[in-house]
């Protein structure tokens, strides 16, 4: 065992754990696309009701910066989880992959201007927003660029940022909290925050 | 796996390529240099090995987005310049209208192609090889992910068990959406309860066997970097920039800023 | 070795082990023994280097000469690679060993497990029992000084774990120290030289030869739930005969799963689903539990004209109550008592009956000190009580039950056992899929053998083809 402990050094758990949220949020989408087979053509058909499902995608961003609580950890798991998804054989091909480390990044973001010390809900709000913030902006420029400015590009945008707000932010400080009594978060300081049993 | 030419060289030149030729796509919305660029990705299909109707198969949800596309153009065009081909209800469909409406959908088609491509002809295993030895990736952060990777075939098959495990409770949804979406997450906790308890022994499975000893890693399968895969990069980048060239000269060029 | 050796995990109050003075010599051959929660696994970790000071605190000196390498339960969750070769040199690339020595290390440890496949073999396409043994030439590839075994065949079914106990039993030299941990003293016994009980929170409480310890801790050990050989189990008679058909299948099918069968179960009896592993016996219970549509044949139950896969969740979960190979797939909620709760509340009972079913069933099972805990803490055998238990709840008449007694400790195998039999001869009619022979002697009325009249094709089931 490497004893070289510094706060900011990732364990074999961390990365393993951070790659195992990338790779369930994976199977979850694709899971979705099972369950909501009949209705995907309403989300296909009516793009803003996308930006639902964008604040799912947007979890293992924030999820992971909360368990993990290093530098890094938010950046590195969404881009597996755009890895992932490519190598499952996602329609989107190749940009996944920059659009995922853009995404990480919004995530990442929140939580460096917190230098990597607050792990509250505040703090979880703001990666939400920061990472929907920063796929918004992507959108905004790679692939709504030919739609009418106020009509739909700002309003989707507007959308994904409350939607990533909620689902991704509001929605993995739940779950943060949800994972903790099951044991699983045992050997994260997030999972330490209950009582002694 | 694939036998093509192409398909054989080292995963992170693929993907450069991938890359090199999908992002200049992304920034322009004209029909011409995705029409362009899509023909040279049909034509460099054979190479990699790959049959079209594979192809076919991997990208048809694409048809899909597509179809999204036509609808939000016809409600939501910033461009209605043109003369006037219909109107039905308030929205006017002009020729500037189905001009960016083409260049859109040819986009999407163009854009994913090559990703297509690139990852119906890669093993993970040898991605994360070439990450680690050819693009100085970090070793532990490739191979744990790799590690995951494995696991989805497990969680695919842990997900129905989950799911069969909740009728036999007496769950179900029927037809209520709010009652499915209520019996999703409660699906997806489980299937994330049960992942990272796996990623936790796995972790220490790794451990056991020195991942993190701290020694310099050795490499028992070695990814080579070859002229060859220079080559594909400068011929894809030449690709791409004639596809642009093209579309600037004829005019049609139309960048997503400005 | 050890010397007062105590470890406690981060957030928990007790000690997981403590106390313990231990000396093994090199080349001796250990088993390990005590009940659940005497922290025989911590011990191992420890012994591993696997206690990383940042998951709890511990006390005493751990001090092991020669290289530690240990197997799990779960092989599952050991495998690295996707490709069988790469998996067995993952250990090897780890501690920076040559690459010209890699591969032929790796086909040394390959054969020394008796691993009968090429090494581009796609992982997740062995048997659980080649899992194992792959993970075990994972770690002899590493020539371990110390190997430590922790339950190593708990996870298969008895053949797959034959072949792993043969592998262990091979790849052992003269001078390889051995620790294993283990509930199936029998099959361990071949194995071991000297046998070693701790008890929980008091370290060591008896060391010596295992025919001694037997002697003297036999009746002690059976009774904290270890499978002490020559304890014989309880056997269970029907107190009636078997009246009314519960459910019937007819030449049901499923594709490329399940071979035309056809079976029918009554109330107040045990019908034991017996088979080789691919036989398809987990996708019969499923068939039969109305989960799962048949491919083809019909599948009759309580006098329904609909077919059980084609009910409404809440009908099937009053009528059959299906009972999961992996408990933790059954847990719905976050407290044991809820988890109970939840199908009488759903059947639309009054609070108080609901209530009344819940605690009943939590005393049943020995679970009312626990009904407070979240379900996905318990250990294995609270686990699998729960399970049950929770199919319990909506009263059903037929069981469908999957491996019930898999990797239980005698305590727990006892005790579902004589509720089995309770259950049965209240007039309950149930199916039960295993490969516990003693399940089957102690229980089953009627056996219906799987085992096909060909040996079973081999599927390949991987996704990416071999490359190298």
């Amino acid at each position: 065992m490497n004893t070289g402990n510094t706060k900011y050094r990732w364990r074999t758990i961390d990365i393993v754990i951070a790659s195992v949220i990338a790779v369930a949020f994976g199977v979850i989408f694709w899971a979705w696309n099972i369950v909501w087979g009949a209705t995907e053509g309403a989300f296909a058909f009516f793009p803003p009701a996308q930006t639902l499902l964008y604040g799912i995608w947007l979890m293992p961003a924030v999820l992971a910066g909360l368990i993990i609580r290093k530098p890094g950890a938010s950046l590195y798991t969404e881009t597996v989880a755009a890895l992932i998804s490519a190598l499952l054989g996602a329609q989107w091909g190749a940009m996944v992959i920059p659009q995922g480390l853009v995404q990480g990044l919004g995530a990442e973001l929140a939580f460096a201007l917190l230098a990597y010390r607050s792990w509250k809900l505040p703090a979880a709000l703001l990666a939400g927003a920061l990472t929907g913030l920063s796929a918004a902006l992507f959108d905004f420029f790679a692939w709504n660029a030919s739609y009418a400015l106020w009509d739909y590009r700002i309003p989707y945008a507007l959308l994904t940022v409350v939607s990533s707000t909620i689902i991704a932010g509001l929605g993995s400080w739940a779950l943060t909290r949800a994972l903790a009594p099951t044991g699983v978060l045992d050997r994260f300081a997030a999972g330490r925050d209950r009582a002694l049993v | 796996m694939s036998t093509g030419v192409l398909a054989r060289r080292n995963p992170v030149a693929k993907l450069g390529a991938a890359l090199l030729f999908s992002l200049p796509l992304v920034a322009t919305l004209d029909p011409v240099t995705p029409a362009l660029a899509l023909l040279i990705e049909l034509l460099a299909l054979p190479f990699f090995g790959l049959r079209y109707a594979v192809v076919a198969r991997r990208a048809w949800p694409l048809a899909l987005a597509a179809a999204g596309i036509l609808v939000t153009m016809t409600l939501f065009a910033a461009d209605r310049s043109g003369s006037v081909l219909a109107s039905p209800g308030p929205f006017v469909i002009t020729t500037g209208v189905l001009r960016d409406a083409l260049g859109l959908v040819l986009r999407v088609f163009a854009v994913a192609l090559p990703g297509i491509i690139v990852f119906a002809t890669t093993d993970p295993t040898d991605l994360a090889d070439a990450l680690v030895q050819n693009a100085k990736a970090p070793a532990r952060f490739a191979i744990g992910a790799l590690a995951a990777f494995r696991m989805i075939p497990l969680l695919t098959s842990e997900w129905q068990m989950l799911s069969l495990a909740r009728r036999a409770r007496g769950i179900d949804a029927g037809r209520n959406p709010l009652a499915k979406l209520h019996l999703f997450g409660s699906t997806a906790f489980a299937l994330l309860v049960g992942a990272l308890r796996r990623g936790g022994r796995l972790a220490t499975a790794m451990d056991a066997r020195g991942f993190d000893s701290g020694l310099p890693r050795t490499f028992a399968r070695i990814q080579k970097f070859s002229p060859a895969d220079v080559a594909l990069l400068v011929v894809t980048a030449l690709a791409s920039g004639a596809a642009l060239t093209i579309s600037i000269l004829t005019g049609f060029f139309n960048p997503i800023i400005g | 070795m050890l010397r007062g050796f105590g470890w406690r995990h981060a957030g928990r109050r007790n000690w997981a082990v403590r106390g313990v003075d231990l000396h093994i010599r090199s080349g001796e051959r250990v088993l390990l023994l005590g009940p659940s929660g005497s922290g025989k696994s911590t011990l191992l970790a420890a012994l591993a280097g696997l206690l990383p000071e940042d998951s709890g605190e511990s006390e005493g000196t751990v001090t092991v000469g020669g290289r530690p390498g240990i197997l799990f339960q779960d092989p599952q969750t050991q495998l690295v690679m996707a490709r069988s070769g790469d998996d067995v040199a993952f250990g090897l690339e780890n501690t920076g060993v040559r690459a010209a020595d890699i591969w032929p290390r790796v086909s040394d440890a390959l054969d020394r497990v008796g691993f009968a496949y090429p090494i581009t073999r796609q992982t997740h396409a062995l048997s659980g029992g080649e899992q194992q043994r792959l993970a075990l030439a994972g770690i002899l590839a590493l020539r371990p000084g110390l190997l430590l075994l922790d339950e190593p065949t708990a996870n298969l079914d008895p053949p797959g774990a034959e072949l792993v106990r043969e592998a262990i039993a091979k790849a052992l030299d003269p001078d390889t120290t051995l620790i294993i941990v283990e509930h199936r003293v029998a099959e361990a016994l071949p194995l071991v030289d000297r046998a070693v009980v701790l008890e929980p929170g008091g370290g060591v409480i008896a060391d010596g030869a295992p025919e001694v310890i037997f002697a003297g801790h036999g009746p002690a050990l059976a009774e904290q739930g270890v499978w002490v050989p020559g304890y014989p189990l309880p056997r269970f008679q029907a107190v009636s005969t078997p009246a009314d058909h519960l459910v019937r299948a007819k030449h049901v099918t499923v594709r490329d799963r399940l071979p035309p069968i056809s079976l029918a179960v009554s109330s107040g009896e045990v019908l034991a689903v017996t088979g080789p592993n691919g036989a398809g016996k987990s996708t019969m219970a499923l068939v039969m539990g109305g989960l799962l549509a048949p491919a083809s044949g019909r599948v009759t139950a309580f006098d329904d004209p609909k077919p059980p896969h084609r009910w409404r969740a809440r009908l099937l979960a009053e009528r059959i109550g299906s009972v999961f190979q992996s408990p933790e797939h059954q847990f719905v909620t976050s407290r044991v008592h809820d988890e109970l709760a939840l199908g009488p509340r759903r059947q639309g009972r009054s609070p108080a009956e609901v209530t009344r079913i819940a605690d009943d069933l939590l005393s049943r099972l020995r679970l009312t000190s626990l009904a407070g805990a979240n379900p996905h803490t318990l250990s294995g055998g609270e686990a699998r009580r729960l399970s049950v238990a929770t199919a319990l709840a909506t009263a059903p008449r037929l069981l469908v039950l999957d491996e019930p007694t898999f990797g239980q400790d005698r305590s727990t195998w006892i005790e579902l056992v004589t509720l089995l039999a309770t259950l049965r001869d209240e007039g309950h009619g149930i199916l039960a899929v295993t490969h516990d022979d003693a399940f089957v002697t102690s229980l089953a009325d009627r056996v219906h053998d799987l085992t096909p009249a060909e040996p079973l094709p081999r599927r390949n089931t991987s996704r990416f083809g071999p490359s190298t």
